[in-house]
């Protein structure tokens, strides 16, 4: 049976399971508002490893252990692991890969992988390649700061619409929709959650070209994604009763109300952005937060619980990604950008 | 009184220095590594052309502390061996001028950072 | 959806427009103040170097650039320099103790690829360009004083 419907969008037969998620985030995000939210917080720089990448790298690999140990299958019972990060050759989801000891397919979406990975996820076992499948993804702020942009220790103003890359990383355990494991059984698992739908972004590319201004950039490719999926799908805004999107940041997110209003979509009252809700307002961040790592834990750790809770009903989760490499912005190339989302919902099968 | 007029001159002199810096920084695109770049270059220029002895007369340290007075130091080096040692002296003057300060920089540099580590903030 | 240049000049546009904007009175406010202090800083060391140890006008320059430089690079170290950035901008990049906090702060988070091709070579990342064009100016304007 062909499951892709409309021009970039797909309808699962049987909607996929998600049946745990595990979360590891830095201290300044868990001393955010989310904090409860979250599995396990980081109160050391490099936690007890030698460098910032190693640092990441277990945070990826504890994420995964986490939410593979509350579902109860063995981390060998596990088909695959998608996932990937922010850093040159996604070598934090690689070295955790080779620890964990998962068949491993890595990708590469920017601060898009989480949709990406668990658009791809939940294809790959309702195509029946799979039962069991985790997805993750992870960004480290020194890390990141390091390779895009400047050393941590020198002096200089952030800009008013610059992002912090958060810390942490996130992960989603996919079973099949038949799988009927309880609470009862599985104290810490997520009993209602499932993803039924998901759309696959195009690159979009609408000029901008200040590095510091990211959620301007991508507000375009979540519009395109966004829109995208209403017309594939038949449904309009009032099936949802919250658009998600990952780190557009406070002008991002500005910015993409204001293009869905151009075209007729009013998103304002249900839309919020992880970025805008996972640090606390004493840190003065002036735009909010970023990174594969940002989406990855508020899905992962503050929104599938909200809906298991029965808070939400039926969610568009759409992370975004800038695709650009200092290498090509110092050539003057603009910032593409991408978003996939995915519609996660409650059903009670 | 003498030595409180020269604070006062460091003071004024230096932070006007910075602001020019700032308002390039907040009104126009240029990155700081840029900015860095052409109070270098700018420093060099007014020296040549002669401004920037006034403005180090006056400013002492408020002058010669920012950039633009790393550029004077260079500047004033190239043209000292020029007028003493000819092409070889307009090549090697500069450094020669502002041995001290690239030595240090270099020294200090790797020191602190052999010591410390950095913090993520 | 295919989207036309106009809407995407439209756009670009309109961002340029809505983005928040910094408080520029107040960032040239404090890079004055803090620009300004560092260079007493510079003028106390000069007096010392003058009055108190009676260095030579040549070693009174190489003693203040000097201590200057251990001043910014010692509080990049202790990770304070980036906090007087935050708030001083171009008060804490213009001056020397800048361009020693350029040099250290590549050079200690490059630590974790070791000592040659990690600090060693990453230490002018960013301070670089400054010599590199300073020295090249200097040397045309040495070549054009040999002419005149």
């Amino acid at each position: 049976m062909y499951k892709k419907i409309g021009r970039q969008s797909v309808a699962f037969k049987e909607p996929v399971r998600i049946l745990s998620s595990g979360t590891v985030v830095g201290k300044n995000e868990g001393k955010g508002p989310l904090s409860t939210f979250f599995d396990v917080i980081v109160n050391d720089d490099m936690w007890g490893t030698d460098s910032f990448e190693k640092c990441e790298r277990k945070m990826y690999e504890q994420a995964v252990r986490i939410a593979v140990q509350k579902s109860g299958i063995e981390l060998n019972g596990v088909d695959y692991l998608l996932g990937g990060d922010l850093l040159n050759q996604i070598t934090t989801a690689s070295y955790a890969a080779r620890e964990l000891e998962i068949p491993f397919l890595g990708l590469y979406g920017a601060c898009s992988t989480m949709a990406e990975s668990s658009l791809l996820g939940a294809m790959l076992i309702d195509g029946g390649f799979a039962n069991t499948v985790a997805c993750a993804a992870s960004s480290n702020f020194a890390a990141a700061e390091r390779q895009y942009r400047m050393p941590l220790e020198l002096g200089g103003q952030d800009t008013p619409t610059t992002q912090r890359t958060v810390t942490g990383a996130g992960s989603l355990l996919l079973t099949c929709g038949s799988n009927k494991t309880t609470r009862k059984e599985r104290p810490e698992i997520l009993e209602h959650v499932y993803i039924t739908h998901g759309t696959i972004g195009k690159v979009v590319d609408f000029g901008i070209t200040d590095a510091n201004n990211m959620g301007a950039a991508m507000a375009p490719a979540a519009m395109d994604t966004l829109l995208r999926h209403f017309e594939d799908t038949g449904r309009t805004i009032d099936d949802y009763d919250l658009i998600i999107t990952g780190d557009l940041g406070s002008f991002g997110s500005e910015m993409l109300i204001n293009l869905c209003k151009g075209r007729g979509v009013d998103i304002e009252s249900k839309h919020i952005d992880c970025g805008n809700i996972i640090y606390s307002k004493e840190l003065n961040i002036p735009c909010g937060g970023s990174g594969c790592g940002c989406s990855g834990v508020v899905m992962g750790g503050y929104l599938l619980k909200r809906l298991d809770a029965c808070d939400y009903s039926r969610c568009f989760f759409m992370a975004t990604g800038a695709l650009m490499s200092p290498t090509v912005n110092m050539q003057g190339e603009s910032i593409a950008s991408i978003a996939h989302g995915v519609s996660i919902e409650r059903l009670v099968i | 009184m003498d030595m409180l007029m020269n604070f006062v001159w460091a003071f004024i002199i230096g932070g006007a220095i910075c602001v020019v810096g700032q308002l390039l920084l907040s009104f126009t695109r240029l990155t700081s590594a840029r900015i860095l770049v052409l109070f270098v270059v700018l420093g060099v220029f007014l020296t040549a052309i002669g401004i920037y002895e006034s403005i180090v007369e006056l400013g002492g340290a408020g002058a010669t502390v920012p950039l633009t007075g790393f550029g004077y130091s260079l500047a004033n080096g190239a043209i000292e061996g020029a007028m003493e040692n000819g092409i070889i002296g307009a090549i090697t003057g500069g450094l020669t001028a502002t041995a001290a300060g690239i030595a240090a920089a270099i020294f200090f540099g790797y020191l602190f950072a052999i010591i410390f580590k950095p913090h993520s903030k | 959806m295919a989207y036309s240049d106009k809407e995407k000049k439209r756009y670009q546009k309109q961002v340029t427009e809505r983005m928040p904007k910094s408080n520029a009175f107040v960032q040239c406010i404090s890079a004055f103040l803090v620009g300004g202090l560092i260079c007493c800083i510079g003028q106390a060391i000069m007096t010392l170097g003058t009055e108190f140890f009676k260095f030579s006008k040549e070693n009174t320059a190489a003693f203040t650039s000097m201590s200057m430089i251990f001043l910014g690079s010692f509080l990049t170290g202790l990770g304070v320099y980036d906090k007087i950035g935050k708030v001083a901008g171009a008060g804490s990049i213009i001056p020397i103790t800048g361009f020693a906090n350029s040099i250290v702060a590549p050079a200690m988070e490059h630590r974790f690829e070791g000592y040659i091709l990690g600090v060693g070579a990453q230490m002018f990342t960013v301070a670089g360009p400054v010599l590199v064009y300073g020295v090249i100016s200097s040397i045309i304007v040495g070549i054009i004083y040999c002419f005149i």
